[in-house]
């Protein structure tokens, strides 16, 4: 499925180790099963053996250089697929990752498939293998099973906002175009029902979740040295034990807080346990932000300044915001 | 659970900013205009002061409603606060009317020190609207219930 090779991959990443332009490479290794990859650094051609790619690496690694660029060393090389490069340049704006120390390597993306979607259809999976399109997974009791990849793609992917770079150093392949995609549709969808239909549909979804918290570790918009949710005294830190109130109250909290700075790359919604369409609430903020303040993608140029962190005397009033969609 | 024949009153939380609302409430009283004693005023010095967490809370400490007073836009005491409120309560109503919670148990008001009378107005109309959706279920947080 993915037009780029590993082996192209990691030799450019030995030839920039080779010249000196960089001293170490965030990519992906194996992780404990075929599907699951996991970010991870490193540091010397030897050590690029464990390298992968394939169509698993879904991992945005631009928040693992908030961490890394603080080090001392020279700079970071970088794999960064067009969604993940808008994270890149967000945090670049917020100034929690110095740009200079990082070679940003752009790699074009042909949508990546996600374990739990595959986990869903198949129990024990020995290994997976892509051809085409189509997937091909060996289990451990039910034999070789195909898919067509597209049922393996999260809606990240299914409704992909842009194929181009916007921020690189280098780029392998060609660079996309911004794509006019149908992301909003999920959220016009509900914003149609009644309010006890989008209560029940959410009190269902936000019921399941266990207060993991991968959903923010995972976040490249949740950078915060100290975060609320963290505080005992917060009242929650942790799950409840009676239902309702705190899951919504974590999740409202959450989506705000990176509201203006969520780039939609979905990593909350890939990382959920549970299967929670978390990317739901913040495509709802962007919708409405780009409804009442204009288009506006975060991340897109560096130095934009957020919706939520500007105004206008003409602003709409919030008891007009809420009587939209009626 | 003991069964009482007492009205239900709703328990309403008003943030009003020092500068105006407030001011407002205080004139409000000086005229003696009527205003339920269901609200309960929290003085915050301005109304972008009001955390959409505090919001929250509120609900979650068993308010059935809760209103931003705050100084009419152009005229805030610290020259852009309200704007910035504006901003945020319109995408914070608009979610919480995206989660199914009524949208009327949330307002945002402008009023200024002058406007005793739309104060205690504001705060009658938004006493009714809310009594007459009861009680708050839907944000309501089990472990805070007495």
């Amino acid at each position: 499925m993915q037009k780029v090779t590993r082996d192209i991959l990691v030799n450019k990443a030995k030839e920039l180790l080779a010249n000196g332009t960089v001293d170490r490479v965030y990519g992906w290794k194996k992780g404990e099963f075929a599907y699951d990859v996991t970010p991870a650094l490193f540091k010397s051609e030897k050590e690029l053996d464990e390298f992968v790619f394939g169509d698993f690496c879904g991992a945005n690694v631009s928040k693992y250089l908030v961490a890394e660029s603080k080090k001392a060393g020279g700079k970071i090389l970088v794999f960064l697929k067009p969604c993940d490069t808008y994270s890149l340049n967000q945090l670049t704006t917020e100034h929690r990752v110095d740009r200079e120390k990082i070679y940003a390597v752009g790699i074009p993306c042909e949508g990546m498939l996600t374990g739990s979607a595959l986990k869903d259809k198949v129990d024990s999976v020995l290994s997976v293998e892509t051809e085409g399109d189509t997937v091909k997974v060996e289990t451990l009791y039910d034999g070789v099973k195909t898919f067509p990849a597209s049922d393996l793609l999260p809606d990240r992917c299914r409704n992909c906002k842009s194929k181009k770079h916007v921020t690189y150093d280098e780029l392998i392949g060609e660079d996309g175009e911004v794509l006019d995609s149908g992301r909003f549709d999920e959220v016009e969808k509900l914003e149609k029902m009644t309010p006890d239909e989008r209560f029940a549909f959410w009190q269902g979804e936000l019921s399941r979740c266990i207060r993991c918290n991968a959903c923010r570790d995972v976040c490249p918009a949740c950078t915060c040295e100290k975060c609320v949710f963290d505080n005992p005294k917060s009242g929650l830190e942790n799950k409840a034990a009676a239902d309702s109130f705190e899951e919504k109250m974590f999740h409202i909290i959450r989506a705000f807080h990176v509201a203006g700075r969520c780039t939609d790359c979905g990593e909350c919604s890939r990382v959920c346990p549970q299967h929670i369409p978390l990317h739901l609430l913040n495509r709802k903020f962007i919708k409405d932000m780009n409804t009442f303040y204009g288009e506006y993608q975060a991340g897109e140029v560096v130095g934009n300044r957020p919706p939520v962190v500007n105004y206008t005397k003409e602003d709409i009033e919030p008891s007009e915001a809420v009587k939209r969609g009626e | 659970m003991s069964v009482t024949n007492e009205e239900y009153r709703p328990l309403i939380v008003a943030f009003c900013c020092n500068w105006c609302s407030y001011a407002g409430a205080d004139l409000a009283g000086n005229n003696r205009l009527a205003y339920p004693a269901d609200v309960k005023i929290i003085r915050v010095p301005c109304s972008c002061r009001v955390n959409p967490a505090f919001i929250l809370r509120a609900f979650q400490r068993g308010a059935d409603g809760v209103i931003i007073c705050g100084c009419h836009p152009g005229d805030c005491h610290y020259t852009s606060g309200n704007y910035y409120t504006r901003r945020r309560m319109a995408l914070l109503f608009s979610m919480l009317d995206y989660l199914g919670i009524e949208k009327e148990r949330t307002r945002v008001e402008w009023v200024s020190a002058a406007e005793g009378a739309k104060f205690a107005a504001t705060m009658n109309d938004f006493c009714k609207t809310v009594a007459a959706l009861g009680e708050n279920k839907r944000l309501e947080d089990l472990r805070c219930k007495k």
